[in-house]
């Protein structure tokens, strides 16, 4: 029934509007986007059109910008840390949730309700958890006997507090996913395993670690995407600030075209696109590898 | 002994179960705590740990100055998910069961869109509502909220659609029914499950954008909750019980859905992620 040609064409009729809404609302606004990066906008330009032409110049002064340098530098280690943490994390929880027990449902349904929560609540509740004088955190430091520390306020802390509300967003993901890939692999072989007499430990590098590889892999690599997009939590609790300390380019980005009255428009949109850059390199080469493992 | 033990094993589990969990769940209970707590005690030393002596006016406040923004919210939130299933469910039933030419190519394309991020599409939108006279619009705003979702929702309807058996869609066919028909009164009605999962994240995604909102839909007078929250935030409040009331109400959504229909959130979040 497939193959019948009519059938091919009627498929078209079916995803005609998906495919019109893919070159109004993803091709059209990233060629906008391309267009802004390309030109010298003000923001009158910006309305009424006319900006001139400026070739590279945007990505020139964006690249040769004192920010630049730490943004690509926080972009890396906040993306590294929180795919690290939330992997290992989230790993070692799958693999305890993967016994039964009583109650193991309900539990890890709990843990997805951080994942859940709309990102300004989580990050406006770390906010308050991390505040200098009545955060809670900084009351049990000095319960047991520490001081303070200016997590969000102080350049050496800011960088440090984002990557740990963002490493608690995403455990329960990483939890979920992986779980699922562990309950696919086959109890027998975890059977023969126990007969051979092998421990705790070597069970789990030499069968679930190995078996587990592909499902890590695509969670490694959605949480790539989706870290490196990572703008509210960051802007919520810190604005990128104080002084860069936590700006990545997606805030940078935001900063740019949105953060102040002056608005950049055109390196804005440059800093965004060299992002995209990235997450399309993480994702291709993800895909590729995937297909040369395949055939 | 032999079958006590390891059912006192089990129990142990659960014991370091809940101790991870609560460890976990921290920061929601943080943000009830505070959101019930008295202005006065908010910056008592020790924190309170309990809201003993606790009051309701954070919630109040919230009634009195939020209403209109939960509203804009959940009106963006289901136009985004009537837009996602009308778009997303054809389509994955056309490259699910109708194979057309050039489906593998749209069906890349549509997971390249998921790695666009979203400050990307947020410029875009904005330099296009501008030109356009569409920016603090409820409608806009679905518009751009849907294209977090739409992506996803095909990958899910398509997933799921494949594995409707052929033979039924091709009894349908010879009864006389035809495609749109069948699609409208077969699959459609057989991927039920599916549509709620789409339905699921699509809302909770719309419900929960600061970005589009923030930059599409930040002046007008149809502003959503996460807005609400932080204009609260910006203002350098400090009435922090307040702004806790209004993020436990902005949760409530996704606490209710994860309740009510866990194993379709489940489902959202593994597939794709774990296929063959």
């Amino acid at each position: 029934m497939s193959s019948t040609r009519g059938g091919r064409w009627t498929a078209w009729a079916f995803l005609a509007p998906v495919t019109v809404y893919l070159l109004a609302c993803y091709a059209y606004p990233l060629y906008r986007n391309v267009e802004l990066s390309l030109r010298r906008y003000t923001v009158r330009s910006f309305v009424s059109g006319g900006a001139p032409f400026a070739g590279l110049d945007n990505y020139r002064d964006v690249v040769t910008h004192p920010t630049f340098g730490p943004a690509l530098a926080h972009t890396a280690v906040f993306t590294a840390v929180s795919l690290l943490c939330q992997f290992t994390l989230g790993l070692a929880l799958a693999v305890f949730f993967h016994r039964h027990f009583p109650l193991s449902r309900t539990l890890r349904a709990l843990f997805l309700v951080p994942w859940l929560l709309p990102l300004i609540v989580s990050a406006s509740t770390w906010s308050w958890l991390l505040n200098s004088e009545a955060g809670v955190v900084n009351a049990a430091l000095g319960a047991l006997g520490l001081d303070p520390v200016n997590w969000l306020t102080s350049p050496r802390w800011s960088l440090v507090s984002v990557i740990v509300a963002n490493i608690w967003i995403g455990i329960p993901f990483n939890l979920v996913v992986l779980h699922s890939g562990l309950q696919a692999i086959p109890t027998d072989v975890y059977e023969a395993a126990a007969l051979d007499g092998a421990s705790g430990s070597q069970r789990f590098w030499r069968i679930t670690f190995p078996l587990l590889r592909p499902v890590s892999a695509i969670t490694l690599l959605l949480g790539l995407i989706y870290t490196l997009k990572v703008f509210d939590i960051i802007w919520i609790m810190t604005r990128g600030g104080p002084t860069d300390s936590s700006t990545t380019f997606a805030t940078w980005s935001y900063r740019l075209g949105f953060g102040s009255l002056l608005p950049e428009f055109g390196p804005g949109a440059a800093v965004g696109n060299l992002l995209i850059v990235v997450a399309l390199i993480g994702g291709l080469s993800y895909v590729r590898a995937q297909r040369r493992q395949r055939w | 002994m032999v079958t006590r033990g390891p059912a006192r094993a089990a129990w142990w589990r659960t014991g370091l179960g809940v101790v991870f969990t609560a460890l976990m769940l921290f920061p929601v209970y943080w943000m009830v705590n505070v959101s019930f707590t008295r202005e006065g005690d908010l910056r008592a030393d020790p924190p309170h740990l309990f809201p003993v002596d606790g009051t309701v006016d954070g919630y109040r406040v919230v009634l009195r100055e939020q209403l209109p923004y939960l509203g804009t919210s959940l009106l963006v939130g289901l136009g985004t998910v009537a837009l996602t299933v009308a778009l997303a469910a054809p389509a994955g039933y056309a490259l699910a069961k109708l194979r057309p030419v050039g489906g593998g190519a749209l069906s890349f394309v549509l997971l390249i869109a998921q790695m666009v991020p979203g400050i990307i599409m947020a410029m875009g939108f904005y330099a296009i509502y501008l030109r356009l006279g569409v920016l603090n619009s409820a409608a806009g705003l679905v518009l751009a909220d849907s294209t977090i979702a739409v992506p996803f929702g095909v990958l899910i309807f398509t997933a799921f659609m494949s594995g409707i058996p052929d033979e039924v869609l091709q009894a349908a066919l010879v009864d006389g029914a035809g495609r749109w028909r069948t699609f409208r009164s077969v699959v459609l009605p057989l991927s039920r499950g599916s549509i709620i999962t789409v339905s699921l994240f699509a809302f909770l995604w719309a419900w929960s954008d600061f970005l589009f909102a923030s930059t599409l839909d930040a002046g007008g007078a149809s502003r959503p909750i996460t807005l609400g929250i932080y204009r609260y935030i910006g203002n350098n409040n400090q009435e922090w019980n307040a702004i806790m009331a209004t993020a436990v109400v902005a949760s409530v959504p996704a606490t209710v859905l994860l309740i009510v229909a866990q194993r379709y959130v489940a489902a959202g979040v593994t597939a794709g992620a774990v296929k063959d």
